[in-house]
This record gives structure tokens, sequence and C-alpha cells, in this order.
């Protein structure tokens, strides 16, 4: 999968929803529930259950970042899963105070 | 990421909030997307090229900017208020392009070569037909997002330009997705064709606050329509915030729902800015500084940066009131000689930033250095904490004797003065020291003589820096959206001066 800034993929096992907002720096794959993630546009299968290790959830909001690849997703819609890349679980960013001016 | 999909995304996860309008009988942002979507659709059958605005600001200008956006044209507002001669100029400019105009502006812009005009409500009857809803917006590379063409105070219009990258990098570093409460209003009164209209749509569109549009600004219409809708959140150039103040101080209306209030745009007189913070101390100020070619903010000064000012005794702490605070966590700031060498802080010299919202390209013409850093022809200086100080454009710094005098120094030291209303200073040609310096001068109750007002400024500052020539004015030329002319005073005073010589 090609985890391209502004590409929208969304969870198999859940409703998660995500926007990559930071690319990886190579190939990388993108899971969520503990199954790959598909693009925004494509048709779920049926039948794949949450892995009980990927189910903390996600909320819609918040941004995960993987220090490891460089990936950044912004979630757009929360759900049951939580997200992981290439196996590696990656946690919510701290939400830092922005200093809004608009 | 491109900014089509910051709609998207708002569309997504909240489809029944208000975006633009009265909650009563706004547009949703299920609403805005589909209307967008619907007029991309048409747009692309029209053929090629820029997507044009011309028109007052209101709800269909996020409608054609995100239009644009998806797919992938450049969105182009332009100037109403300019002559016709000057709009068809830069509307020509433009071509092959399709131009969104107000109804009763299509007279002032037919028959442009490459331009196909078409008339607002034409437009927003299209956005609303089912066979363009229904369509799919065509995938598209996204590129250059928006052409601004700069206000020309100091010449011939330069166009710059935004890429899609660049703004959705500014949205995305400086909000939180959806953060906005559902009560939440923005009020809009900076016209369409400046950068902070654009900012303003992209970040409450991100944020999920709704927006409401003033299409011409009085003082007294601000305050009537932010206390109407209960706005919350507003952005203003320094001239409207001191004459809404007025009216506010006239009215004894005092916005109880208003939360925030940003300032930009301009040097904003500290005197002002402490009015407002003693009539309004319910609201966060925030000022913001940023230019067309760093897609709006790149420093802020915050709402807790203002009262730790105006509460501080320390006059190092104090005087921060007059900075434009410091840079976003996105972006890096330097002061530089004109050597290119970095300064420390305390030292004056131009300001420089590099981040990946910065555009600082035009058409045709690309001044971003190889490693990203922009001049942005802002002389300033940075205290010990990190807080900027802007003195004013790089070219308005007067050299006297070899000597760099900075402008905003010396005005602010002259509204200082309890019967100066408002005050611009330039230099003006001399033949033993290069240039002098004059100002010209708004007071009121008649004026103080000469003698008095200089005096103030010597006693304040070196004598190098006390105007030589004083033109005495009932009010100072703006633009309309509260750019100083500083260059026709110039102009004025400098033809005065070989007149009288």
């Amino acid at each position: 999968m090609e985890l391209k800034p502004g590409s929208r993929w969304k969870s198999v096992a859940c409703d998660t929803e995500v926007v990559v907002v930071r690319a990886t720096a190579g190939a990388a794959q993108l899971e969520c529930g503990g199954h790959p993630m598909i693009a925004h546009t494509e048709a779920k299968p049926a039948g794949l259950a949450l892995s009980e290790d990927h189910s903390v959830g996600t909320q819609a909001g918040k941004r995960f970042a993987d220090d490891v690849s460089g990936l950044e997703v912004l979630c757009t819609k929360g759900g049951k899963g939580s997200l992981s890349i290439d196996g590696r679980a990656i946690g919510a960013k701290e939400a830092k105070k922005l200093p809004a001016s608009d | 990421m491109h900014t089509a999909l910051l709609l998207e995304m708002a569309a997504g996860a909240l489809a029944d909030r208000t975006a633009t309008g009265p909650v009563s009988h706004g547009v949703t942002y299920a609403e805005l997307a589909a209307r967008a979507r619907a007029g991309g659709v048409w747009l692309h059958g029209q053929g090629g090229g820029t997507v044009v605005f011309i028109g007052l600001n209101g709800p269909m200008m996020p409608v054609t900017l995100f239009a644009s956006a998806e797919i992938a044209r450049p969105f182009a507002p332009l100037n109403y208020r300019l002559q016709d001669a000057e709009l068809r100029r830069l509307l020509a400019r433009t071509a092959p392009s399709v131009a969104i105009v107000d109804d009763d502006m299509m007279g002032r812009v037919e028959g442009v070569e490459g331009a196909l005009v078409v008339a607002r409500s034409k437009f927003e009857a299209i956005c609303a037909d089912p066979q363009y809803r229904e369509a799919d917006a065509p995938d598209a590379d996204h590129d250059i997002a928006v052409l601004l063409f700069t206000s020309g105070t100091t010449g011939e219009p330069k166009v710059a330009v935004l890429r899609h990258r660049h703004l959705a990098s500014y949205v995305i570093s400086t909000v939180e997705f959806m953060h906005a409460d559902e009560d939440e209003a923005t009020l809009v009164s900076v016209p369409p064709y400046h950068i902070a209209g654009i900012a303003a749509v992209l970040t409450s569109v991100y944020a999920g606050r709704r927006t409401v549009y003033l299409p011409t600004f009085t003082p007294e219409a601000w305050v009537d329509l932010a206390a109407e809708e209960a706005i919350t959140h507003a952005m203003l150039v320094p001239t409207m915030l001191g004459r809404i103040l007025d009216v506010l101080e006239k009215t004894g209306e005092r916005l109880p729902a208003l939360r925030s209030l940003s300032y930009g745009g301009g040097r904003m007189p500290q005197a002002v800015v402490e009015k407002a913070l003693a009539l309004l101390p319910h609201v966060d100020f925030v000022n913001g500084y940023g230019l067309t070619e760093t897609s709006s903010t790149v420093a802020v000064l915050t709402a807790d940066d203002h009262r730790a000012a105006i509460s501080s005794d320390d006059p190092a702490v104090r005087r921060r009131l007059g900075s434009v605070g410091r840079p976003l966590p996105a972006i890096e700031l330097e002061i530089r000689d004109p050597d290119g060498a970095v300064l420390p802080a305390g030292q004056s010299g131009e300001v420089y930033v590099r981040g990946e919202q910065i555009s600082g390209e035009y058409l045709h013409k690309k001044v971003l250095q190889d490693d990203g850093w922009f001049a942005t022809n802002d002389a300033g200086w940075v205290d010990d904490e990190g807080y900027l100080f802007v003195e004013g454009r790089l070219d308005d710094v007067i050299v006297r004797g070899g000597e760099n005098i900075s402008p905003g120094e010396i005005e602010d030291v002259l509204r200082q003065h309890p019967r100066v209303r408002d005050v611009a200073v330039f230099g003006v040609p001399d033949d033993q020291w290069g240039e002098k310096v004059a100002c010209a001068i708004v007071c009121e109750d008649g004026h103080p003589s000469t003698d008095e007002l200089a005096g103030w400024v010597r006693s304040r500052l070196r004598s190098t820096k006390t105007p030589e020539v004083w033109s005495f004015r009932a009010a100072l030329p703006y633009n309309d959206t509260g750019k100083l002319l500083r260059r026709q005073l110039k102009a004025e005073v400098t033809a005065q001066q070989l007149a009288d010589a």
C-alpha cells in the first residue's frame, strides 16, 4: 500500500477511518484491529473480526504517529480497533496546545 | 494533502453541523461539500484554467474555493474594489479562466479575452442542480491551490502562488481537527482576496466552526452581527479593531459570547491593544504575523502572552504587547544581516522563515532559497525569549547618514503623545544626509507645535531619530485591507519639499 499524504484508509474490522498526514520513508503496511486497512473507496470484505490484541480503539480527531517509519495519520472516524504498522502498535500523539490565530 | 480533503473530512465527521451562515438556515458541512463537488463537476466541463472569484465575501466564497480545489484548479480571488480598467487587466492575466462574478458586477468585467464570466446566482443554481451533484468529480493531481494578487502598494501587482501542500500544512500544523464546540462561530469581515480570508475558510472548516460573513465592513454592522449571531471568534486588521472599540465604547455593547479576537495584517498601535484588553476582559486576544507568501500566520502572540505582558511591571515583558509573539511550532525563524549572517537576540535585521507552509513563490518567479529559507523583506528583531518585534518593511527603513532608522519605533513613540491619533514616519531625500526623517501626523484639538513633538521624540529616542519634516493631516491614507499607503505619503511630502526649496 502506498501511504501518500492525503490518502484515506478504512478499517475492515471496525468503523475506523484515517487520513495520512505524513508519509512513511519506505514501504509499510498500515493496519487496524489487526488487519491491513483498505482504501477509503474500496468495499469492505465481510466477516473479519477484531483482534483482541488490537482493540484499544481510535477516536476521531486524534493523531497517531510512528517514530520508526515516520508515518503520521489523523483519525477522521473512530472505531473499536487500534492502529498498527507492520504489526507494531502506534499510539496517539499527545495533543499539543496549538496557537490558533484564525 | 490537498485542501479539498479538509472539507471532505469535516463533511464525513460533522455532516449535520452548520458550516456557513446562521444556525437557523445555514449550510451544513455535508451540503457545503455537495455544493462544492457539483460546482467542481460543472467547472471541469467548462475547459481548463483558473477559477476566478470577483465579488463580496459570503457563503459562495468557500463553495467556489473548494469547487476549484476539488478539480485541482487554481482559485484566484480578485479585488473587486479596483477601478474597472485595473480589474479587467488582472482578469486578463488569469486567462484562460472561468470567473464567478457578483451579479451586479457582471457589466464591469464582461468581454475580457480568455475569461468566461458567470454570474454568482447562476453558479449558485448549478451547485444545487442534481445533474452535477450526482456526478463524480474527476481525479486530479493537486498542485496550485490559490493565486493571490498582491495589493501592489509597491508597484505592479505580483501573483503569489500557494500550493495545496503549503495551505494544508498550515492548517494541519496549527489547528486540531474538529476541535470547535458546536456553539462556536467565526465572523469573517476581511475580503475574499486577502490571505486571512482564505486561511479563515480552511481553518474554520477543519476545526468544525461555523462561519458567518460580513460582506462589507462597517464597525456598527460588525458589532450588530456579532451580537445577533453570538459570534465567538473573529479575525480583524488593526484599523477595524480600533473602530469597533469606538462603537463598543459608545453603545455599551460588550459581546458576551465573544471568546477570541485575532488581529494581524499590519502594525497594531499598542494603545489600541491596551484599550481592547480593558474593554473586553472576557476575550482572548491573539496577534498573528504572516504574509501571503507564508500561507498566513508564522508567529503568534497568544492570549496568555497578552495577559502576561499587560500585567507585568518588567518593561521587557510589558513591551511584548507590541511584539508579534513567537514562531509557530512548525516554523523556523532567523534574523539576518544584509550579508546573510544570523544575528543574535536584540539585533535588528531581516526576518527569515522556513517551514512546510512557506511558499515564497510568485508566478514565474521563485524567491525561496534552495535550503528553504524565505526572506520576508520585513525588518525585525527577537528578544531573549524569542518574541519577534517587526519594525516594518525593509524598504521603508530610513538611511540617514549611514544610520538605519526604522519608522516603527518613532511612530510608537509619537503615538504615545496624548494628542496624536495616527502617524506615519518615512524618509525623504536630503542633500546632506542622503535621507532625513519625515512624518505625516494626525492630531486632536488642533495640533501641538513641531517643537513640542520633536522634543517628545528627542527625550525618548536618539536625536538622529527625531523627525525634521512634519506634515499635519486630517487622516492618513490606507487601502481597503488596512495597509498604510506609506509610499504615497512619501511621494507627496517629497514633492512638497522640492516645491518649497
